[in-house]
């Protein structure tokens, strides 16, 4: 739904006749359209504002170059001016006497136990020696949860039921863990509001005796304005050092990262992508602002791809995209393959060009859509899948018509290619891509 | 850095309690409407139904000749109502077993929603069972038995992993047998997006409907009141796959608004019928259009 954005900037654009300049004027049209692109994705206001703001002064007077028109340039700064206040891939502070100890803090529901999990699992496969404590008594059988899952990874655990304060039950888990030669100690603590003041004491008494190299704030992705309260909030009171942002697998445009990080200062550290162990990934600004532009995400799809099937093939058909030798017959393939790794549409998002194919349809009707495409390409001459311009009006027919589809189906998806493939080379020369359909 | 702290200080220090200061002082002028505006927003009303409302407010100004600023902020405040209808009553009587179906996405409360709406209905002289439909998330079967235990009602459960359908089928069963009036059907949380999962859930929900006719007789999506727009799109992907009947928004003794039921209203006709306010047993209110309103405007949260 983000792709809107580019769709409106270029609308705004549109009405304006060809000129070398930015004028304020253009600019402030823009504008307007980024704000209500950004407030849509949840991006608090005053943040959207501020952002706003720095972009307007970039944008007026900004020279259109051969290579960009007016909406791509603005595109091409809004995109900038996101990654530079996604800011930079934040790293664990895990420096210092061993063992290194990190708090997890949030609302209720945001995903501290699971993530705690995943990030024990995480620092074990960079050989560290995780342990974690389970100090989340209110919530009912939280405890019984973290144990649950740290057998699961066998990580080991300190748990003392519910009925010791939370400081105390850290004040023995750290013993244990230094006794158990843990390096890193992950604190599971309560959910909890930042207004919630005996709560957010507690949590500052935990800090105190514990000194932690790292206090995450865990939060969902598709937290909306009170977004930069809850940040706020949980900063002002115990000086946080990283986000976590969670449930990013879902369709959230993750506006809530700008906000929180932006009224913190504080990196993004993480990502949680999934509800298995493994679904934690480092963050990649880039990536995240590609996502809140709609420019897709080529890149998280070639790890995925990576992650499912052998290195040497992802290799292939990254460099194959790369260069421009991507035929239909790779994107049949490609699709057989994508079609094993999971939930179509989420993937088809991840495809610049292909997402809008399907965009506003819902799941099942991506899978209809899915299979439409394949009977098209299926349907084709081996010839005609390594060089569609064979495909003349005849030939056309001849697939329509094989594949149950209309010759406009057969148009779409070739034009929809051709879109693609220019892309994939605006990527492999290192400009920004251009979205298909977009920018006519 | 810090300017925008001070900004969002302001901003929340005065938050919608300033639409009554700025309407109650001076005169309407462009700043009212962009205040009104993005007040709104950082209730999380949303974009659209933001423009609608102030696009309606103003006409009406012209329309109706206000020019007092009490009558622009009742305007606002019938605006805002009209956009909401009271909730019809649940649909959990006439039969001899009703059955209550919940969903949602991970963390959004239902489990603890299901607690507290086990102990009211209890309260209010019902015969509650609850089935332990979370068979996946680690410990979530102990953490319903806990509620169960505080709330007085039985809960059905499976062992961690087993089929979620065969538990739900077994629950209703029990419910049935046992001479229960009433089924809480506790459902693993999902997200939206996650085509088998919806699958999954579309099946449990079929599965009920084959113990007891016509059932699930409400199907409550539980919604966290700190969710911005992304609420919507939960709500469309659930009501399509298990035809939802109405929505319980959780966690509104925060400072968040829970601005998007009117969107999901506007779209989707679906009715909240609980709001969740704290974690204590009682903290599960019956939702009030009129009072939510007036929350709107309200410094702080709604407790």
């Amino acid at each position: 739904m983000f792709e809107s954005l580019t769709e409106r900037l270029q609308e705004v654009f549109d009405q304006l006749a060809g000129r070398g300049k930015l004028t304020e004027d253009d600019v402030d049209k823009a504008m307007r359209e980024v704000r209500m692109a950004l407030l849509e994705a949840d991006v608090n206001l005053k943040v959207a504002k501020d952002f706003i703001a720095r972009v307007k002064a970039r944008a007026v007077g900004a020279e259109v170059t051969k290579n960009l028109n007016p909406a791509q340039q603005v595109v091409k700064i809004v995109h900038e001016e996101l990654i530079a206040t996604l800011g930079e891939a934040g790293r664990l502070n895990l420096s210092g006497p061993s063992p290194r100890v990190i708090m997890m803090v949030g609302l209720q529901g945001s995903g501290k136990t699971t993530t705690a999990a995943k990030l024990a699992l995480h620092l074990r496969r960079q050989n560290k020696r995780p342990y974690l404590i389970a100090a989340d008594t209110y919530r009912p059988a939280a405890v019984d949860q973290l144990v649950t899952l740290a057998k699961q990874i066998s990580v080991p655990y300190w748990e003392e039921g519910i009925t010791v304060a939370p400081p105390e039950i850290v004040r023995h888990g750290l013993q244990a863990a230094r006794d158990a030669d843990a390096s890193v100690v992950i604190v599971d603590t309560a959910g909890r509001l930042q207004i919630d003041e005996s709560m957010m004491a507690e949590l500052a008494a935990i800090k105190a005796l514990a000194d932690p190299a790292e206090i995450l704030l865990v939060a969902d992705a598709m937290t909306g304005q009170e977004a930069v309260r809850i940040a706020e909030g949980f900063d002002t009171q115990l000086d946080i050092t990283g986000l976590v942002l969670t449930k990013v697998d879902g369709d959230a445009r993750g506006g809530a990262a700008i906000s929180m990080r932006a009224v913190t200062g504080v990196p993004i550290k993480f990502l949680a992508t999934g509800e298995k162990l493994d679904a934690l990934e480092v963050f990649h600004p880039d990536r995240l602002a590609s996502r809140i532009l709609g420019m897709g995400d080529i890149l998280s799809l070639i790890e995925k791809a990576e992650q499912t099937f052998d290195a040497r093939e992802a290799e292939k058909l990254q460099r194959k995209m790369l260069r421009n030798e991507f035929t239909l017959e790779d994107f049949r393939q490609q699709m057989q393959q994508v079609k094993r790794l999971g939930p179509i549409g989420q993937l088809l998002d991840m495809i610049p060009g292909v997402g809008r194919l399907t965009k506003d349809v819902d799941m099942s009707e991506a899978e209809l859509q899915f299979k439409k495409i394949e009977a098209i390409i299926n349907s084709m001459t081996a010839r005609e899948r390594r060089d569609p311009r064979l495909l003349n009006a005849s030939r056309k027919r001849r697939v329509a018509q094989g594949s149950g589809t209309t010759v406009q189906d057969v148009n779409m998806l070739l034009k929809q290619f051709r879109q693609m493939q220019n892309m994939m080379q605006q990527i492999g020369k290192g400009r920004l891509p251009k979205i298909p359909g977009m920018f006519g | 850095m810090e300017s925008l702290r001070k900004g969002l200080q302001r901003t929340r220090q005065s938050f919608f309690g300033r639409i009554a200061q700025t309407l109650g002082t001076t005169e309407i002028d462009e700043d009212t409407w962009d205040e009104i505006e993005g007040l709104l927003i950082q209730a999380d009303v949303g974009v659209d139904t933001t423009v609608k409302l102030v696009g309606r407010v103003r006409s009406r100004v012209s329309r109706e000749g206000l020019i007092k600023q009490a009558q622009v902020q009742r305007a606002l405040k019938e605006e805002l109502r009209g956009l909401l209808d009271d909730p019809p009553p649940l649909n959990l009587s006439g039969r001899d077993l009703s059955v209550i179906f919940i969903v949602g996405v991970n963390g959004s409360g239902k489990t603890t929603s299901i607690g507290k709406m086990a102990y009211r209905l209890k309260n209010a002289g019902r015969n509650p069972m609850i089935a332990a439909g979370d068979t996946f998330r680690a410990a979530a079967i102990e953490q319903l038995q806990l509620w169960g235990e505080r709330a007085g009602v039985p809960v059905v459960a499976g062992l961690p992993n087993s089929d979620p359908g065969a538990v739900v089928y077994d629950a209703a069963q029990a419910a049935r047998s046992r001479g229960h009036d009433l089924l809480i059907v506790d459902t693993a949380g999902r997200l939206h997006t996650k085509f088998n999962l919806m699958q999954e859930l579309t099946k449990i929900r079929s599965v009920i409907g084959k113990v007891i006719p016509d059932a699930p007789h409400e199907t409550l999506l539980v919604l966290d009141g700190t969710t911005g727009q992304n609420a919507l799109s939960q709500a469309r992907h659930f009501q399509e796959a298990v035809n939802v009947t109405g929505a319980v928004v959780t966690k509104l003794d925060s400072t968040a608004k829970g601005g998007m039921v009117f969107a999901i209203y506007q779209e989707l006709k679906l009715p909240v019928h609980y709001i969740g306010v704290g974690e204590g047993i009682t903290d599960l209110l019956f939702f009030n259009p009129d009072q939510f309103v007036d929350s709107l405007f309200d410094e702080n949260g709604r407790s």
